[in-house]
């Protein structure tokens, strides 16, 4: 167990809290960078994908997790941003610019569709998301000129002034450097006045209004930075996969996105991370499984489907905070042993909300 | 002391067919500890709900002395509320549940930020002084209330007593001109209800913080209100010093019935037996 003796207000602000943070943190940042080295291509590319999906996650984990706003038609934003680095940079335009430019489309795109945020919630919001979702897939799909509709769109190399990122490694580094600064960007927006407004948006919006703060300001700004992170995953992604089609923008794609942040853990930044481990090694462990199967179940379609599905609903009834809350209570296990009681981690009911704000 | 800070002038509001506040008129003084009673129904909420701007009155304005002399308080959007010096707690406790104690007090601070956007995003050496400012400021209020026991806890896990003190806590942090408090005593235990009520003084004649209440304990109301306002659906009875209102025979009709319901009841009872006496 250990015990932290507050000296200093700093301590609480600080992102690392003791030195075992620093500690953990500092190994899997020297592991992240080692990993070229340690891993074969293939798992490289598989944790290029984990990092890509983490950054769309984060995004999807701030409004969802934190400000309480569902979306069930990011994927839609990862498309924007996905096909307007795809024009820029076949246009020649460098990476970075490119990548701005799709983050601050995307950002817009979300500032758009965060404003029936303002007027419906919950399954309302989710609905809106959708079509939203549906709406942008079809202009991918029809806008042929621009993306090149059903026949899809390749992409040309990432191109840093001049530097033409060629290889697997470098691209790897490429979306480690941007997960580490979303990420670290993330963690100073919730330390920090915004993320606190976005929590209490999501607590209670009439008291967070009493306490000043402006819910559409916060709300659309929620939608916008989510957006913007959908936005530059989506242009890694293109890079990644070299080639995009409008069909991988699709609802599945969404679902998946949604997915990942309620196994992850919703209201966690960890969460992010865990589910993007979980969204991509799944399917390979259910390829390794799959051929001790009986045939019937083995080789039938659609057995990801039913994993997923059974993963989602054993979370949601046995365990709502995720993978990381499991993670969390497994390690008071191990910090309090033997001395941890099952309902440690059981709250009291909450009172009677009073009525919220339109 | 003379100095008005808030003042309600024929104020009213219908929902549908609700006259919910009807020509309710009344001055808050600077420094002064001023309390709504009356029946449930009576629209002593609505009246708060009025001043934070949730709902708009039908008729009637609200001015309130803000940083730059007397401004229309119905006219502003909620948010600024807030800003201008107006903090207050609900009935039903709204605090934000999935956070520790401090960062509902730091939410409090809100008004103040210093930093915007892109200064938060990369946290620079500006939005970190001034996180340590804030948190100063809530440490103040943290010992002004004597919650220091609570500051980590999450508000999900606290009890309803010390949720009430977080709840006030949350509103001193926002260092108010004017607080209102909405029945800070319901749910609260006779010895909770003491602290309350020398809270309350303190924040008065400490903080010099005016405090506009809605009440319902009488033994509270009596012992920290300089004027009080009696209501009654929606409508003034009586207003002056906690024993005016208290021996007011309007109020205490409004609360208890008029000896003439009494008698008529009576009346009515006799006529039933003098009736069943004739069949």
């Amino acid at each position: 167990m250990r015990f932290i003796f507050k000296t200093d207000y700093a301590q609480d602000v600080n992102l690392a809290k003791h030195g075992g943070h620093v500690f953990w943190y500092s190994a899997l940042m020297l592991l992240l960078l080692a990993a070229p080295w340690i891993f074969a291509e293939y798992w490289l590319a598989q944790l290029t994908l984990v990092l890509i999906y983490s950054i769309a996650g984060l995004g999807l984990m701030l409004l969802a997790g934190f400000t309480g706003l569902f979306s069930m038609g990011h994927a839609a934003f990862l498309g924007v941003g996905a096909y307007t680095h795809t024009v820029l940079t076949n246009m020649g335009v460098p990476f970075p610019f490119a990548l701005a430019c799709a983050a601050s489309l995307s950002a817009a795109v979300g500032l758009l569709v965060g404003l029936p945020a303002l007027r419906v919630k919950g399954i309302y919001l989710g609905i809106a998301t959708l079509s939203f979702g549906f709406i942008v897939e079809e202009v991918l799909a029809r806008w042929e000129s621009v993306t090149g509709g059903n026949a899809g769109v390749h992409i040309k190399k990432p191109d840093i002034f001049g530097w033409v990122l060629s290889s697997g490694e470098q691209f790897y580094f490429l979306c480690l450097v941007i997960t580490v600064v979303g990420t670290l960007g993330i963690l100073n927006l919730l330390r920090s006045p915004t993320g606190r407004a976005f929590v209490a948006i999501r607590d209670s919006e009439i008291s967070a209004q009493s306490m000043g703060i402006h819910l559409a300001y916060y709300k659309t700004l929620s939608f916008a930075i989510s957006a913007a992170f959908a936005g530059v995953a989506g242009a890694l992604y293109a890079h990644n996969l070299q080639f995009i089609s409008p069909d991988q923008f699709n609802i599945l794609q969404s679902i998946d996105l949604l997915l990942m942040i309620v196994i992850g853990g919703v209201g966690s930044v960890h969460g992010a991370f865990l589910g993007a481990i979980f969204l991509i090694t799944m399917p390979q462990a259910i390829a390794m499984v799959k051929d001790y199967l009986p045939a019937t179940l083995g080789q039938a379609p659609g057995l990801q489907g039913l994993v997923y599905g059974l993963v989602l609903i054993a979370f949601v009834l046995f365990e709502p905070m995720g993978l990381y809350g499991r993670w969390l209570k497994i390690r008071t296990y191990l910090q309090m042993f033997p001395f941890y009681r099952k309902g440690m981690f059981k709250r009291q009911k909450s009172f009677q909300k009073s009525d919220r704000l339109k | 002391m003379t100095e008005i800070l808030l003042s309600a002038k024929n104020l009213s509001v219908r929902f549908g067919g609700v006259l919910a506040v009807n020509n309710v008129s009344f001055d808050v003084k600077q420094g002064e500890v001023f309390t709504l009673i009356g029946p449930n129904g009576a629209g002593k909420t609505t009246v708060f709900n009025l001043i934070s701007r949730i709902y708009t009155p039908t008729m009637g304005e609200i001015d309130f002395a803000g940083p730059t002399g007397m401004l229309k308080l119905t006219t502003q959007p909620p948010q600024n509320v807030a800003s201008l010096g107006i903090a207050r707690t609900f009935q039903n406790i709204e605090l934000f549940e999935h956070a520790s104690v401090l960062h509902n007090l730091l939410i409090g601070r809100h008004t103040h930020r210093a930093t915007g956007l892109w200064q938060d995003f990369f946290f620079t050496a500006k939005a970190r002084d001034a996180e340590l400012i804030a948190r100063e400021k809530a440490e103040e209020v943290i010992e002004f209330l004597s919650l220091q026991h609570y500051r980590d806890t999450f508000v999900a896990g606290l009890p309803y007593g010390v949720r009430k003190v977080v709840e006030l806590a949350r509103a001193l942090c926002t260092e108010p001109k004017l607080l209102l408090l909405d029945e800070p005593s319901s749910g609260l235990n006779v010895e909770e209800t003491d602290d309350m009520a020398f809270w309350i003084q303190d924040i008065k004649n400490e903080l010099g913080i005016t405090v506009l209440m809605v009440e319902h304990d009488m033994s509270l109301v009596s012992k920290v209100s300089d004027r009080v306002l009696a209501m009654n659906q929606g409508e003034m009875l009586a207003m002056g010093t906690p024993r005016e209102v208290q021996t007011d025979p309007g109020v205490i009709e409004a609360y208890l019935g008029s000896i003439d319901d009494v008698s008529s009841l009576r009346r009515t009872a006799s006529g039933v037996s003098s009736a069943q006496e004739a069949a």
